[in-house]
């Protein structure tokens, strides 16, 4: 494509409209970031519901608000939905948006890929949420273990919706971080050298190493399942002499990078506002880069902390304590370097600004409780109890989401032009924090009394009731914070007040063009000299060429190929659920239609 | 700003590190590609010798048949070599042979595959037998998937040369193919040492 695309133009043309078919069809990065953002608040808002009917259930004891059947499906896709269809899509919105902005380029490596990987993300949900409609979600766990879900546990397409669904979703993930790590090592502007990019698109750059490596593991565990449950293969089956402990191992070989995969785009995140508000460079720069790195590397040998209840033996089980307690090191890094940066800065406190510090805060509350169980003997009492729902919500929620939130008021005015609401936003932010508190602090202490994750009731003798309704109530707050956000963005994208190119004063490249940037994201690509691009001296020079009137740029036009070949890969899984082997060859054969006519279809 | 218009129009194609885009986007690929072969892999070693029933690798596995067919698949690596080096050179006839050959050493393979699984097959091994079939069929299938569609792919390249839309300017795309192939060459090197000749 590249060198094809070479096209001589006067003037930049923009590729026009505004309609359905042109968002059908987009591959600019910022359009595909706000489908990405969009369509996870919306996973978001359906994951919350499952969440509050939970909580609902959860409020008395003895509750009879929902079936246990129904509770199964609930709390696995209120995990599913969090995990696949908001944590990472939303990370992936900020990649999108901001990683070509950071390095100076006008749009992702493979533009059109990118687009398939979203119509992939779209459809792989659409899929998953379809099994409500025969009442057979998936009722396993997010994490799926066999052999629950095994034909003999599960007769029901609970399980084929569960493994289709991801596999497809793991298809885009793996699309994704290609993408990106093609874009940050290839497309970086002149002096935009790997130790000037700024943190978010380290992280992201990490990110996506985790995403390329650890998703074709869970690509293998899921295939596995879907044999063992259309074929009759042998994978999981204990009678054949096959063990169920192997999905352990490679769900969680995939699960562990999966958590950095969730958490280092937040960190990213934090190690960009932190500085702009505290107006100083973030402390430790290359520190912060290498701790990152370190994260990203140690999270591949540390899964098995997943699974020390299955008697893995003393020598798995001190390996695995080890290396899971050296992960905080590098955590602990950051969290200091955040502190560092900070102090003695001169402090403005924004609404990202508040989401940021309660993260570092909140997500510290998340840390320590999951040093604690990486200390297998301790792990034995909390494990399956609501201690671990505790910690994974403090760094998931207080850590991901509150990041998300930062990131979203913090970069809101680059993408309309437009302030979010300020006043909403503390509401915002203290109603998210009280909620978020409420909601999982008293979870410790459920756990710790003894109340098992993934039972759809309990007694009143568990002595939980009222910690069980603190955490109703501080559900509620949350949703209504989250239900803020929603209505801050939706006022503040027409009635905002308008903001400036550099509206925060930040120092990253992406400020320097114009809010909200032109298709083709910078008139020239600046040339960089520094990792402060706007703080340092030659700042006019960056932000001249960045707002320059474009020449002749070729920008990639719309494709409707990938929204296609998205609809025949989906589609290729889906048609796993009828049973007959040949039904997944028409996906197929929908698929290969696409392919080839993307790959024949001229790009200039 | 009034030099924008004066800069060359490949200023937006360089690259920072002077690597084709697709090339690197590839590589990145078939690193992803690695860590899915070597899931399949670990799984196969991991359930050697669990079998519960037979048949058993050693009762059924010809060593000297897969070893043929893994020296037909070793040299359709050459054969992409020299279909690159035709491209290369603009040489459309040496384009044109090496790329068929390559699809055709490719495509024997896949015969010596279907004849392997349908022999297993009547000698009552198939993939819900025991472990050894489960892991055995989805191993090796997977990969035979893989040369089946590097030879679709060789095809069509073949197609595109016969057509003389295969010149030198468009190398890089052979080269990209023959990347896929080497690799899927290289995954049967482990493939069949792990599987066929440790004991």
């Amino acid at each position: 494509m590249a060198t094809a695309e070479a096209r001589v133009r006067a003037e930049f043309e923009p590729h026009g409209g505004t309609g359905i078919w042109s968002w059908i069809t987009t591959v600019d990065h910022k359009r595909i970031a706000i489908l990405y953002y969009v369509t996870s608040v919306v996973f978001l808002v359906l994951g919350g519901i499952e969440a509050l009917i939970i909580r609902l259930q959860l409020a008395q004891p003895n509750g009879t608000v929902i079936s246990a059947e129904t509770y199964n499906q609930l709390f696995t896709m209120h995990g599913v939905t969090m995990v696949f269809l908001m944590g990472m899509p939303i990370s992936v919105a900020f990649f999108n948006y901001l990683i070509p902005l950071q390095i100076g380029a006008r749009d992702v490596a493979f533009p059109r890929l990118n687009a398939l990987s979203y119509w992939i993300f779209l459809f792989g949900g659409i899929f998953l949420y379809s099994s409500f409609l025969v009442g057979q979600a998936p009722n396993g766990g997010w994490f799926g273990y066999a052999p629950l879900t095994s034909k003999q546990f599960t007769p029901g397409l609970n399980a084929d919706f569960y493994s289709l669904g991801l596999q497809a979703l793991g298809v885009a993930s793996i699309m994704g971080g290609v993408n990106f790590i093609t874009t940050i090592i290839n497309m970086r502007a002149p002096g935009m050298r790997l130790m000037r990019m700024p943190l978010f698109t380290w992280m992201s750059f990490v990110t996506s190493f985790l995403l390329i490596t650890a998703l074709p593991v869970l690509a293998v565990a899921l295939f596995f399942l879907t044999f063992d449950r259309q074929w009759g293969t042998n994978f999981y089956q204990v009678a054949a002499g096959g063990d169920p402990i192997l999905w352990q191992h490679l769900f969680w070989m995939f699960g562990h990078p999966e958590v950095y995969i969730l958490i280092l785009p937040a960190f990213g995140i934090l190690s960009d506002i932190i500085p702009t508000f505290s107006r100083k460079p973030l402390f430790g720069y290359a520190v912060m880069v290498y701790s990152g790195c370190l994260i990203g590397l140690i999270s591949w040998g540390v899964w098995a902390h997943h699974m020390f209840a299955t008697g893995l033996g003393p020598i798995a089980d001190s390996f695995f304590t080890i290396s899971t307690m050296i992960i905080a090191i590098p955590t602990g890094v950051k969290i200091f370097n955040w502190l560092a940066t900070m102090f003695g800065g001169q402090l403005r406190f924004t609404t990202p600004m508040l989401f940021s510090i309660a993260t570092v805060g909140l997500f510290t509350v998340g840390g320590i409780s999951g040093v604690m169980h990486a200390a297998s003997p301790a792990d034995l009492q909390q494990t399956d109890t609501y201690f671990v729902i505790a910690h994974f919500h403090y760094v998931l929620v207080a850590g991901t989401v509150s990041a998300v939130m930062a990131g979203t008021y913090y970069w809101f005015p680059k993408v309309t032009g437009r302030f979010m609401s300020e006043r909403l936003g503390k509401w915002n932010f203290w109603l998210f924090f009280i909620g978020m508190n409420l909601t999982f602090f008293p979870m410790h202490f459920i756990g710790l009394l003894g109340m098992p994750r993934r039972t759809f009731t309990y007694s009143p003798d568990l002595h939980v009731t009222n910690l069980n309704l603190s955490a109703t109530i501080g559900a509620f707050i949350l949703a209504i914070a989250f239900l803020l956000l929603i209505v801050n963005v939706l006022i503040s994208r027409r009635n905002g007040a308008p903001a400036s190119h550099n509206p925060w004063g930040a120092a990253t490249l992406e400020w320097a063009t114009s809010s909200p940037p032109p298709e083709y994201n910078f008139g020239r690509i600046p040339v960089i000299h520094n990792r402060e691009p706007l703080w340092l001296p030659g700042k006019e020079e960056v932000v001249e060429a960045a707002q320059a009137r474009p020449g002749a740029i070729h920008m990639p036009p719309p494709s409707f190929w990938p929204f296609f070949t998205a609809i025949g890969i989906v589609g290729t899984f889906a048609l796993f659920l009828t049973g007959h082997w040949w039904a997944p060859l028409i996906g197929v054969a929908w698929t290969a239609i696409g392919i080839v006519n993307w790959a024949y279809e001229p790009t200039h | 700003m009034n030099h924008a218009a004066a800069l060359p129009a490949e200023e937006h194609f360089e690259t920072s590190t002077g690597l084709n885009t697709f090339k690197l986007g590839f590589w990145v690929f078939l690193g992803s590609e690695t860590l899915f072969f070597g899931s399949l892999i670990a799984t196969y070693m991991v359930y050697k010798g669990a079998s519960v029933t037979p048949p058993y690798p050693s009762q059924i596995l010809n060593i000297p048949l897969t070893s043929i067919s893994t020296f037909v698949l070793l040299m359709s690596s050459l054969a992409m070599v020299l279909a690159l080096a035709g491209v290369q050179r603009g040489n459309r006839a040496q384009t044109l042979t090496w790329l068929l050959a390559t699809a055709a050493l490719g495509s024997l393979f896949l015969g010596f595959q279907a004849f392997e699984f349908t022999e297993f097959y009547h000698k009552g091994l198939t993939l819900q037998t025991n472990l050894f079939g489960s892991t055995f069929f989805i191993l090796t299938g997977f990969h035979g998937a893989h040369v089946t569609v590097g030879v679709i792919w060789l095809l069509m390249l073949w197609v595109q040369a016969l057509r003389g839309r295969l010149g030198a300017e468009r190398a890089l795309t052979v080269e990209i193919a023959g990347l896929y192939w080497h690799f899927v060459d290289i995954v049967w090197i482990a493939i069949f040492t792990l599987i066929y000749l440790l004991e």
